[in-house]
């Protein structure tokens, strides 16, 4: 049996269908959940997508954060669940302050779309155990709020307890503080990034990479660290 | 009815884009007498009948809790105002 990893809709996601297609592809088992259910049916893990909830009014999450779900998916997360949280999810567990820090505007006010290189800067932690520390990968990055803010101190202390996951790589491309893309929670089962692993999980929908375009498949560690770490368990 | 305001700000050491947007455009228009924009958020609470304590204290809370967040935002003021 495989593992059950959720994806949540709220309204306004857009990314659950992709999220849900690469939990399969890794060899998971996708699980849709609603926003307004208040269990998480049994899942092993959780996935928070990318998309717009509630139009990003207010800020970008913080209507989310008060879903009935989240109170599931906020127990589950403390006791030890792995919780990713991409793009707007990030910006939904920052929000629910199971992350610290918050995202405003990008420093250039553009919607950024673009590949985007990114090194992994730690590889222990529930959705990276299967790259490499110090390994570049390319994903799609695509949103208008993603500059990562938090003060000089949780700065420090991110860096110092190896909670920086992500660092963008050649360009930053939305001003966020010490070219950050991705934390951890302090146990590494909760992880937040603003680029999209389920944009690249499958040849011929992803960016280019150097065999041919389309082809980067990058994302898929993501989803099958998840697995590896929940099989590792069970 | 009484509204109760409540007045949210970027948080003055956050960069704020978009009222750095704003203080860009102005002197195009030739607005050029302010050296800094900075943008923020007026919500009005809408209350049926008198302003109790307790319900100034909620929406107190609500600033603090929902309206901003304490990462990138100051709650400056929170204040009732009487509609015609």
């Amino acid at each position: 049996m495989s593992a059950r990893i959720g994806v949540v809709t709220f309204p306004g996601s857009l990314d659950d269908r992709d999220a849900a297609r690469a939990v399969r592809l890794a060899g998971g088992e996708a699980v849709s959940l609603w926003h307004a259910d208040a269990g998480l049916r049994d899942v092993d893990a959780v996935v928070l997508p990318g998309g717009f909830s509630y139009g990003d009014y207010l800020r970008a999450g913080a209507i989310s954060r008060f879903a009935p779900i989240m109170d599931a998916v906020v127990d589950a997360a403390r006791g030890g669940m792995p919780v990713l949280g991409i793009c707007n999810g990030f910006q939904v567990l920052t929000e629910v302050h199971l992350l610290p820090g918050s995202m405003i505007k990008n420093n250039h006010l553009h919607f950024v779309c673009r590949d985007q290189t990114l090194r992994v800067e730690n590889a222990e932690t529930a959705w990276t155990s299967d790259f490499e520390a110090g390994q570049e990968i390319t994903i799609p990055l695509k949103n208008q709020d993603g500059q990562y803010v938090a003060d000089e101190h949780t700065l420090d202390a991110l860096e110092a307890e190896g909670r920086v996951v992500f660092r963008y790589v050649d360009v930053n491309p939305n001003g966020s503080r010490r070219d950050i893309a991705g934390i951890s929670n302090e146990r590494g089962n909760v992880v937040g990034l603003m680029p999209h692993p389920e944009h690249a999980v499958e040849r011929g929908y992803g960016p280019d990479s150097v065999d041919a375009g389309r082809s980067g498949t990058d994302g898929l560690g993501f989803f099958t660290s998840a697995l590896s770490a929940l099989l590792a368990k069970a | 009815m009484p509204i109760i305001v409540v007045d949210v700000m970027p948080k003055p050491e956050i960069l704020d884009p978009q009222g750095k947007a704003v203080g860009a455009a102005l002197p195009r228009l030739g607005f050029d007498g302010f050296s800094q924009v900075r943008q923020g958020k007026r919500f009005e609470l809408t209350v049926d009948g008198e302003v109790t304590p307790e319900i100034l204290d909620q929406a107190r809370k609500a600033a603090e809790t929902m309206l901003s967040n304490p990462v990138i935002e100051d709650v400056v003021n929170v204040a009732v105002e009487e509609t015609a």
